[in-house]
């Protein structure tokens, strides 16, 4: 289990991408699953920033990376304003270029790229997003 | 994320490369506005250095490709997308909106 905590910039999005990176590659992941942790996280923080803490600020993101038997599970924990990827609605990945919208893509891309997403939020421990990718094979 | 920009007869080509995020989605706006300032709307986009790319660049392409198709006068290609990037590009139904080229070449000769 390794944590680390990033100030809400949009500059840190690089290191924290390396962070959960590297836990990706220890965890046994393949490339295409170490990208698709790295995309996950980067637009997991992405809203964190945006909607949570509403724009950029010195608040913290604490991401924790977690590799066990199965693969690997990132839990991102912030305490801005409660902000449900569940409650995102999907977006319309058939409308023309015209009506194509952009909210909700960063969510749908985190439900397609990881096997299971969960988010509980409480006043004592903040925002609490976890993720998991399971090697494959598994 | 770094871009340079050369231009043809018939279309701009602008490569790519690095990381094109939150933080460095503006820089990749402002490369394609650079054309589109230029009157240039025939926009070949060579990906072929990019290692990462995420929502917030699917917006920024999204942005330029509305504007550079608007009265027919003209459209962003891409060349040259490393795979990781095809295949989040796909889960987003943005194949559906962009032509892709194998080789940068094969996108200019299209105009």
């Amino acid at each position: 289990m390794r944590t680390s905590i990033f100030s809400a910039r949009f500059v840190n999005l690089d290191s924290i991408r390396d962070f959960v990176g590297q836990a990706a590659v220890d965890a046994g992941l393949d490339e295409r699953q170490v990208y698709a942790v790295q995309l996950s996280t980067d637009e997991a923080c992405t809203n964190v920033i945006e909607h949570a803490y509403g724009g950029e600020c010195d608040d913290p993101i604490e991401v924790t990376c977690n590799v066990h038997y199965g693969g690997l599970t990132v839990i991102i924990r912030d305490h801005g304003r409660v902000f449900d990827p569940g409650s995102v609605p999907e977006p319309d990945l058939k409308a023309g270029l015209a009506e194509r919208g952009i909210g909700g893509l960063g969510v749908y891309l985190i439900r397609k790229m990881m096997d299971k997403i969960e988010f509980e939020s409480s006043p004592q421990n903040g925002n609490v997003l976890t993720m998991v990718k399971y090697r494959q094979g598994n | 994320m770094e871009y340079s920009t050369k231009q043809f007869k018939r279309c701009d080509l602008i490569s790519v490369s690095g990381r094109v995020d939150s933080s460095t989605s503006a820089s990749f706006s402002e490369a394609i506005d650079a054309s589109m300032n230029n009157g240039q709307y025939k926009i070949v986009l060579d990906l072929g250095g990019v290692e990462f790319m995420s929502s917030a660049g699917f917006r920024a392409l999204l942005g330029g490709q509305r504007t550079c198709k608007r009265y027919n006068r003209g459209e962003i290609v891409l060349s040259n997308v490393p795979d990781r990037v095809k295949e989040a590009l796909d889960l987003a139904g943005f194949l559906a909106l962009f032509k892709l080229f194998e080789d940068e070449t094969s996108a200019v000769g299209f105009f």
